[in-house]
């Protein structure tokens, strides 16, 4: 029977939580990686590696390995900076994708770098240098809160040369050359600020794809929940119906492209569940309307946040949903979100949560 | 010989990096360069590309506030300490 790895990462480390096939009984471990902040964590099935980004604030950046889930770790950030002669620096590492044998990580300043030997070193790939408004992505008074960067990598499985990536507080470009030329993918996205290039200047939060559609994607945007029919080259929005714009967490049902989830949030400065309330939000219907799911997540005086890339959904044919909150609870549905169980209570403020079917 | 403290953020990354240690450098850059020669990664984990020493790395070489270029002497304490930040 497949175990389930969830892999959570951290202001405080990484952690792991480890299931059989019935996702039931979770086993933790961790602190991992020396308890360096981890912004992002994968495996990498054909390599049987784990990496996870970590940026220390003593120690700079550097992407952590590790061939033995998690016994034992190396890191490395050989080749992971640019040129001394310039002004940009890699202040933090903040996404991961493995593709095709490499292994991809986006940094802050904006970059993608790769390593083709399994994370023990790297290259810049690209730093999307040309793109409408690219020279002012480094002025600190353009760098959205958080400072991410390049805040999402999206792998195309059939396809290595072809991916996706979100610049934070940019928008989303696409690439059918590994990287070498870049297109904006942002045509339909609400702005509601001014913005000296059209097609730029959006602030994508969460990007996720069908797997039994590849032309179908949705998106949780700082202003709306979207959608695009056509893998992205166009989006409209379909937020009517749930309590907030604005969220970050989202996930598409593995076996039905109709399917999708967000985690709505306060706007404002909590950019919590409103009234304390947990719930996801699910959608059947491709948007057209959306139901709350909270059975077994607290419904009074739960002021929780779920950032970005803190919800994910596994592959099982009935798939398990699941999310971490700033508040260090990760919770975890093995019925496609109707029912819920918090499976970890006391971890530091969660950042990431992947999952991976171990064979 | 120069006598190195490291801070304890530091050593469980390398293989048998110890706390303390003698060597022979005649700067700090140099010293540094020497703990990268035998614990290779050692360098970026103090150093940016400059190079100069990491924002919450302070070196102090006989108490007083170092670059890497300050000069080390024969018998010089050199600590080099993760600074009290984060939380």
């Amino acid at each position: 029977m497949r175990r389930t790895l969830l892999l959570i990462g951290t202001r405080k480390g990484l952690f792991l939580l480890e299931s059989d096939g019935d996702r039931r009984a979770w086993k933790l471990r961790g602190p991992l990686c020396e308890s360096w902040p981890v912004y992002h964590a994968v495996y990498d099935r054909s390599a049987g590696a784990i990496y996870a980004a970590g940026a220390s604030e003593w120690h700079g950046s550097a992407v952590w390995r590790s061939g033995d889930l998690g016994e034992t770790w190396a890191l490395s950030s050989e080749g992971l900076a640019y040129d001394a002669e310039e002004a940009r620096k890699v202040s933090k590492v903040s996404s991961l994708a493995v593709s095709d044998g490499r292994v991809l990580v986006g940094v802050e300043a904006p970059g993608i770098f790769e390593s083709r030997d399994g994370g023990e070193s790297w290259a810049l790939l690209t730093t999307l240098a040309g793109q409408p408004g690219s020279e002012t992505w480094d002025d600190p008074a353009s760098q959205a809160p958080g400072h991410l960067g390049i805040s999402a990598i999206m792998t195309d499985g059939d396809d290595a040369s072809h991916f996706w990536t979100i610049v934070q507080g940019i928008g989303l470009f696409e690439t059918s050359d590994a990287g070498t030329t870049w297109t904006p993918r942002n045509k339909g996205l609400r702005g509601d600020w001014p913005r000296p290039h059209e097609e730029v200047g959006f602030c994508i939060h969460r990007l996720v794809r069908s797997p039994s559609d590849p032309s179908r994607m949705y998106q949780q945007n700082h202003l709306g929940v979207h959608r695009s029919d056509d893998g992205g080259h166009s989006w409209f929005e379909i937020t009517d119906g749930l309590p907030s714009d604005f969220g970050f967490a989202a996930a598409a049902h593995p076996h039905d492209r109709d399917t999708f989830y967000v985690i709505p949030l306060d706007p404002g400065h909590a950019r919590c569940m409103p009234e304390g309330r947990a719930a996801v939000w699910r959608t059947r219907d491709g948007g057209e309307s959306w139901h709350p799911l909270e059975r077994g997540l607290p419904q009074h005086d739960a002021h929780l946040g779920v950032l970005r890339a803190a919800m994910t959904i596994d592959q099982h044919d009935v798939p398990g949903l699941y999310f971490g909150t700033s508040t260090g609870q990760v919770f975890a549905s093995t019925d496609e979100g109707e029912n819920w169980d918090e499976i970890a209570s006391y971890l530091p403020p969660v950042w990431s949560v992947e999952v991976a079917a171990l064979e | 010989m120069a006598d190195l403290r490291l801070p304890m953020t530091l050593t469980p990354l390398f293989d048998d990096l110890p706390r303390r240690l003698e060597l022979d450098a005649a700067t700090v850059d140099e010293a540094i360069e020497k703990l990268e020669q035998r614990w290779p990664g050692l360098r970026d984990r103090l150093c940016e590309p400059g190079p100069v020493l990491r924002p919450h790395i302070n070196v102090y070489v006989d108490q007083e506030r170092a670059t890497l270029d300050t000069p080390l002497k024969e018998h010089s304490h050199v600590d080099v300490i993760a600074a009290i930040s984060g939380g």
